[in-house]
């Protein structure tokens, strides 16, 4: 696209203001540009044109009607007015008819304060109703656990039929009956089978939807709104927290300024209610407090006394050390877990919850200093360049994914390739779909170093029906043979790779093997589970990897800057610590905010000769075999920085608090003076300010950052020598409604989960 | 099953077979210079098609009144996509009779109509798009088509000239507005009938989002006289530009009901006298709808010197629309009938746009109030205000056939609004009690 | 599972054929259907949506649309009086009131005995042989109470010999 030359910009006189805008743009929004306003209810930008509000009608010379300023598009020389008595008298009559069937009761409504027809009713409307006719009244439905219909309050618009259509491609709304009877309905009777993302809910104008968790607790102006992110998946969405009292009430994307943009799946939505959950963890626990093998409450110096005197006992013993760090803690909490380590604990013998082979792609993309970056941000998923996707589900487990890929193929032609083994939902949009039965061998096919066996050459049928209700304007879906497939994608150029956990090692070596032979710049999005999983792996939480994949042969440049020694020798990864655990060999084992016995259990008898400190929200599988628990604060409620699967990181504001928990970097900190060790005062900006002249690919602009941009990373550091483990990547495997072990923490998830698996169990 | 009797003042064009049974089979059609058009247009080119149509001076007879052979002439020559013609059997405007007497009574001239269309703009398939009441006329269209395509004048190769075009009657299901070309393709794509944006328009992007011609079925039906006979011998029939005859339902208080076949340009004092019998127990003409019930209403002294063309009766501030003439006698409330026609369009609205949606609710509402008495000071200028705040505001055209016919009768017939105002009773004993449609 | 005939099943194989897209099907299957069945119960809805490959909802999208489409029966005999302007002006009110009267039953309203079912309706296009009556697809035209009294009774009679509930005409 960048050797596309800029057409000329259109020029068009808007109340006697000359102004521009590129070719194509919608009147509505070159008036939007220029700080000129037209008004509009169903218009939203990048659904489908209703015309269906009037709410933007103007004058344009030339036409005998008013125009809609939202399906117009700019042409030469067009004149327009919007601020004559004609206009505002056809705005104030659109209005009144749709005040006529809604209720006038603005402070009993959920919306109230946030409704845009409130407001336009102010600016346009007229202070009195004629309208003295009786109203037709409806009560008010529920359609899923989250979501809510009060349908006097709908005002047709048909924003929440398009986002869940055509945005979502989930297509659960409708509208049902005719003229003035007509109402928007739900895909069942009387209920909701959908994905319960509430984007609906988000985008309703009005109060005629709205989310169950949150509706009447509180007004939008006793809430104080905070743009955080989102702490779940590994995708990165900015939400918008609505705090009371220090307690986050309700998560949404209102503000629309992150990476983002109108999207919000379940979890971010209506997942935050896991901050408020009663088991929540308000004070340490320890065990053998007055002879109890039980764990019991105790103060926070006394658990952190017990733990630094078992540490310091070890160490002096020779005895052994493992610690597994969080793929949800910040990268401030990241890298100072791993410092603490290596120069407090002494040791390695480091892991974290692996869900992507970070070190391989980084290795395999190593040594291209001076070219462009080969990571792609999310954002450019959307910008309609060809995408191949390998494995993984992103409908599912990276939904921000899913929604840019769904955006590129509706608006921007997206060619989409996929190769699954499961015929994920994505297949809907795409443009040549490969049902492959082991995705790695078909990486190696598309490298010319492995056969199209059998196993491989099964296309999958790519969906007929992609766009129920609007004609498929976009590409085509031809079935067709992997050789075809590959021979398509050759032809590509500026492809993105998108690929899941099913790729690792030497797998992605031969991808970027075949991505670089590829035209132009091939860029790669290596999908990882959680909020942080991106950035531990930066974070140098390995073994064998300093922060940056900094191999340990380079650890003098850490060395000085945390002024003593590094082991020199590689540690054990998680594998090999559980090994130790089931031998009895591990003195020490330090969890924080993970959770490895859930995936991998330990039988507790082996775990006798180990002191285990665990730190968390939750008393996790993990923590309730723990001689120590630590209270943790979650995501939410500390500040910092993160970094997507893309490799783009994001400052993460502190929404809420909660009493008796600490920061994992607190916690850090007051351990490591526990311990002797003289750090000082825990501060994430001084840990990011280390971040950023110490990790590669860190070097970002911190005002960028903190205007609450997103900036991509690239920690390239030449070839990264590092010990393989394919067998370590352990993906969550993730729905819509489960997010590891914290989504079980969720009351609201839950409900609906439950919902949806009592609904399959009818079903069967 | 309507029936019909010819009067000697028609002159017979379109109805030429109407009192021909054996026309209703396609051995009796042929018999009656059956498919002669459709020979002779096969020997000629698209352009010299089109612009036989176009000397015609044929204009949409479905309401619009636009140039037949101009809609022909927007479709592009190259398509990616494949072109269709589109008959509109809809006919659901109050006061229209007409297409159902062609469907009925010469249904392969529809198919004939629809073939010569195709030729001219390059399409292979069409579609009958018949009300769903219409049902037995269904059945006579589907029963025509098998024999067509038995005969080998609808399918492929037709006449042995490799001309391909397959036709198919298609039912609607009760909707008024599956009449509004936009929303009769979408009726057809198996949805609801939704308008659709314009631009583009169905010459460019129509049908299946391919160039579409949409010609009411009488426009159809005209076409292949004009290709047999010249389109100036066609045009000569009627005024400047105003080509042809045409199908004028008479209805109301005339003695003679009935739908006729005239001259564009007839005087409508002629229609109803010499056509129509007169007026009804001698009343006299209060009002006249001169063209389906969308178009506005004129009062006695315009309507009894109105020539019926199209140009004509636009002079008046009316339209010609769908040659829907009903007559209304001095003895009608005319509250009364501005509720009937609200409560018409208030049922028909699809809904989809705010203005159409709503304004016709609330006229429809006000009015019923009003009729039943219970009028109070404002409600004049009120249904006037929000009559005007519809027109020309909605997302198609059925906002504006609502608010027009309604304006005019607040125009010409004020003083009936006035005299029913503050609980008076109505002064025509109409019944005063209108109930709400519940639906 | 199709609560519709075989040869209703072959039909709609046939109109689905008919189109570039067999969607365009959907609302002639459904007056088919319902001619067959009385209205449009649920399983209709759910074999009609197999048939098409579209969801339900997008089948009651369509259905709620049409004012012939019905979610619930009728009587054997639906008899709808038109009073648009052309009725009206020759008496089609009068006709419904007579209906009413009749038939012991309001608008939308169906008989005990399931016989009969009445529905005020928009112009059906029988304008110049005013006022009109469709009962089920039969038009009755130029009619005065008495003549529509007549045609009532022989229906009533039909319905007396023993024709099916739900069996349209
Ligand atoms: C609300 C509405 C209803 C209409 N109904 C019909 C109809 O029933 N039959 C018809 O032929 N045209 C109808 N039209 C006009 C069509 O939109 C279109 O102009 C016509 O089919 C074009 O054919 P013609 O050029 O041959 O008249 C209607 C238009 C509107 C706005
Ligand atoms: S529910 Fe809200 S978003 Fe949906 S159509 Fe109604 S007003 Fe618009
Ligand atoms: S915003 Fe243009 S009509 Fe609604």
């Amino acid at each position: 696209m960048a050797d596309t030359p800029a057409k000329p910009l259109i020029n068009l006189t808007v109340n006697g203001r000359a102004i521009t805008a590129p070719p194509g743009t919608l009147l509505i929004e070159a008036c939007k540009q220029a700080h000129i306003e037209v008004p509009s209810f169903c218009y939203y930008p990048n659904l489908s044109l209703q015309a269906a509000c009037r709410m933007c009608l103007v004058e344009i010379e030339k036409m005998p009607k008013l125009q809609t300023a939202c399906t117009v598009v700019v042409s030469e020389g067009m004149v327009v007015r919007s601020e004559t008595e004609q206009v505002h008298r056809a705005r104030k009559s659109a209005v009144e008819f749709i005040l006529t069937n809604h209720p006038l009761d603005c402070p009993v409504c959920d919306a109230g304060g946030e409704c845009e027809l409130q407001d336009m009713t102010f600016k346009y409307g007229a202070e009195k109703s004629r309208f003295v006719e009786p109203k037709r009244h409806r009560d008010e439905q529920q359609w899923s656990p989250l979501i809510y219909f009060d349908r006097p309050r709908c005002i047709l618009c048909y924003r929440c039929v398009r986002a869940c259509g055509e945005g979502m491609d989930v297509w659960a709304l409708g509208v049902a009956n005719r003229g003035v009877n007509s109402t928007i309905i739900p895909n069942h009777e009387d209920h909701l089978e959908c994905e319960e993302c509430g984007n609906c809910v988000d985008i309703c104008p009005v109060g005629a939807l709205t989310a169950g968790p949150y509706r009447y607790k509180t007004r939008p102006w006793e809430m104080t709104h905070v743009g955080a992110v989102c702490t779940y998946c590994g995708d990165g969405c900015k939400t918008t927290l609505g705090v009371r009292n220090d307690t986050i009430l309700r998560a949404d994307n209102r503000d629309k300024s992150g990476i983002n943009g109108d999207f919000l799946c379940v979890k971010g939505r209506y997942g935050v209610d896991f901050t408020q959950h009663p088991e929540r963890l308000k004070q340490p626990l320890a065990r053998g407090v007055g002879g109890s093998a039980e764990l019991k409450p105790v103060s926070w110096s006394y658990a952190l006394g017990t733990i630094a005197k078992r540490w310091l006992e070890i160490q002096k013993a020779g005895g052994s050390f493992g610690v597994v760090g969080s793929t949800r803690s910040l990268n401030e909490e990241a890298y100072t877990l791993q410092k603490f380590a290596r120069r407090v604990l002494g040791t390695n013998n480091i892991d974290h919850h692996r869900s992507a082979d970070y070190p391989a792609l980084f290795d395999a993309l190593g040594g291209r200093e001076g070219q462009p970056v080969p990571l792609a941000p999310a954002e450019a998923l959307k910008a309609g360049g060809p995408v191949l996707l390998i494995g993984g589900n992103p409908t599912d487990e990276h939904p921000l994914l899913a929604w840019n890929l769904r955006w590129g193929y509706r608006l921007n032609k997206t060619r989409l390739y996929i190769l699954n083994r499961d015929d994920i939902k994505l297949r809907r949009q795409a443009y040549r779909y490969a049902k492959v039965g082991d995705e790695a061998a078909a990486v190696r096919f598309l490298n010319g170093t492995g056969a199209a066996s059998a196993s491989l050459t099964g296309v999958g049928e790519a969906s007929e029906k992609r766009w129920p209700q609007t004609p498929p304007s976009t590409v085509e879906t031809v079935n067709e043979s992997l050789q075809e497939f590959r021979a398509r994608l050759r032809q590509e150029k500026d492809v993105i790779i998108v690929f899941g956990s099913e790729i690792s090692g030497d797998a992605i070596r031969e991808l970027v093997a075949f991505g670089s032979g590829l035209e132009g710049t091939t860029r790669y999005i290596a999908m990882s589970d959680n909020a942080n999983s991106h950035g531990a792996a930066d974070m140098g939480l390995y073994p064998d990897l300093l922060p940056g994949y900094t191999p340990l042969s380079e650890r003098s440049k850490f060395e000085a800057l945390w002024g003593g020694p590094i082991p020199a020798e590689p540690g054990m990864d998680w594998n090999q610590m559980r090994a130790a655990l089931q031998q009895q060999n591990l003195c020490t084992l330090y969890v924080s905010g993970a959770n490895p016995f859930r995936n991998t259990p330990v039988a507790p008898e082996s775990l006798k000769q180990t002191f285990l400190v665990v730190q968390d929200l939750f008393l996790t599988e993990t923590a309730q075999c723990a001689d120590v628990v630590l209270p943790a604060l979650s995501g939410y409620e500390k500040a910092g920085t993160l970094t997507n699967t893309c490799g783009e990181v994001q400052v993460q504001k502190r929404g809420g608090g909660f009493e008796g928990a600490k920061s994992d970097l607190e916690i850090l900190y007051l351990l490591a003076d526990a311990m002797g060790a003289e750090w000082g005062a825990a501060s994430p900006d001084r840990v990011l300010q280390e971040i950023r002249t110490a990790v590669k690919g860190y070097g970002v602009s911190l005002a960028k950052l903190l205007s609450g941009e997103s900036v991509m990373t690239a920690p390239l550091n030449g070839r990264v020598p590092h010990r393989t483990a394919p067998e370590l990547l352990l993906p969550n495997r993730d729905t819509l409604f489960t997010a590891g072990t914290l989504g079980r923490y969720s009351v609201v998830l839950n409900s609906v989960m439950e919902r949806h698996l009592k609904k399959e169990a009818a079903a069967e | 099953m309507s029936s019909y009797t010819p009067h000697p003042l028609e002159v017979r064009v379109v109805s030429r077979r109407f009192d021909q049974p054996k026309a209703r089979t396609l051995a009796g059609y042929l018999e009656s210079d059956g498919f002669k058009a459709l020979d002779k247009a096969l020997a000629l080119t698209p352009d010299a098609i089109i612009d036989e149509v176009k000397k015609s001076g044929l204009r949409g007879r479905g309401g619009a009144g636009f140039p037949t052979g101009l809609k022909w002439s927007f479709v592009p020559k190259q398509s990616a996509r494949e072109k269709y013609v589109l008959c509109n059997a809809d006919e659901s405007e109050p006061g229209t009779c007409k297409d159902r007497l062609i469907l009925e009574y010469d249904p392969f001239a529809i198919i004939e109509g629809m073939l010569i269309a195709g030729l001219a703009i390059g399409a292979r398939r069409g579609y009958i798009y018949i009300r769903g009441e219409y049902r037995y006329l269904i059945d006579i269209m589907e029963a025509a088509l098998k024999e067509a395509r038995d005969a080998g004048y609808v399918g492929t190769n037709i006449r042995g000239k490799g001309f391909d075009f397959d036709i198919h009657a298609h039912t609607g299901a009760g909707a008024y507005e599956c009449g509004e070309e936009s929303a009769l393709m979408e009726s057809l794509e198996g949805k609801r009938g939704i308008p659709r944006l314009k631009p583009p328009f169905p010459a460019v992007a129509g049908f299946m989002g391919g160039p579409t011609v949409i010609n009411n079925v009488e426009t159809l039906a005209s076409v292949p006289p004009i290709i047999i006979n010249g389109g100036d011998w066609f045009a000569a029939f009627g005024p400047p530009k105003n080509g042809g005859t045409r199908l004028f339902c008479l209805s109301g208080h005339v003695n003679n009901q009935g739908v006729f076949e005239l001259p564009l340009g007839f005087p409508l004092r002629r229609l109803i006298d010499d056509l129509g019998g007169g007026m009804r127990h001698g009343a006299k003409l209060k009002a006249l709808v001169p063209g389906g019930s969308s178009t506005p209403l004129l009062p006695a002294d315009i309507a009894w010197d109105l020539a019926l063309d199209y140009d004509s009766v636009a002079k008046t501030g009316s339209f010609l629309g769908s040659g829907g003439v009903v007559v209304v006698d001095e003895n009608t409330c005319m509250v009364k009938f501005a509720l009937r026609i609200m409560q018409f369009y208030r049922h028909e609205s699809c809904g989809w746009c705010v203005p159409c949606r709503e304004g016709t609710n609330w006229l429809q509402l006000s009015l019923t109030r009003f009729h039943n008495g219970g009028g109070r000071d404002g409600d004049i200028e009120t249904l006037r205000e929000v009559s005007e705040n519809i027109l020309g505001r909605t997302f198609c055209a059925l906002g504006d056939a609502a608010a027009m016919p309604t304006l005019s009768i607040l125009k010409h017939w004020r003083q009936e609004f006035e005299d029913h105002l503050n609980g008076k009773p109505c002064p025509f004993g109409a019944k005063t009690s209108v109930a709400v449609s519940a639906h | 599972m199709t609560p519709f005939s075989q040869s209703l099943e072959q039909k709609f194989q046939e109109l689905m054929a008919r189109y570039p897209a067999r969607r365009s099907a959907l609302v002639p299957m459904l007056i088919y259907g319902q001619d067959e069945l009385g209205y449009l119960p649920p399983a209709a809805i759910a074999r009609i949506a197999e048939l098409l490959d579209e969801s339900e909802m997008a089948v009651r999208e369509v259905i709620g649309y049409y004012s012939m489409l019905r979610l619930q029966p009728a009587g054997t005999y639906h008899v709808q009086v038109c009073t648009n302007i052309s009725c009206l002006l020759r008496g089609g009110d009068e006709l419904m009131e007579h209906c009413q009267h009749r038939l012991g039953i309001g608008n939308r309203e169906t008989t005990k005995d399931g016989v009969f079912s009445l529905e005020e309706v928009e112009c059906i296009g029988a304008c110049s042989w005013a006022p009109a009556v469709q009962v089920n697809y039969d038009f009755h035209q130029e009619l005065t109470p008495e003549r529509l009294d007549q045609i009532l009774d022989a229906y009533q009679q039909r319905a007396g010999a023993g024709e099916r509930a739900g069996e349209r005409a």
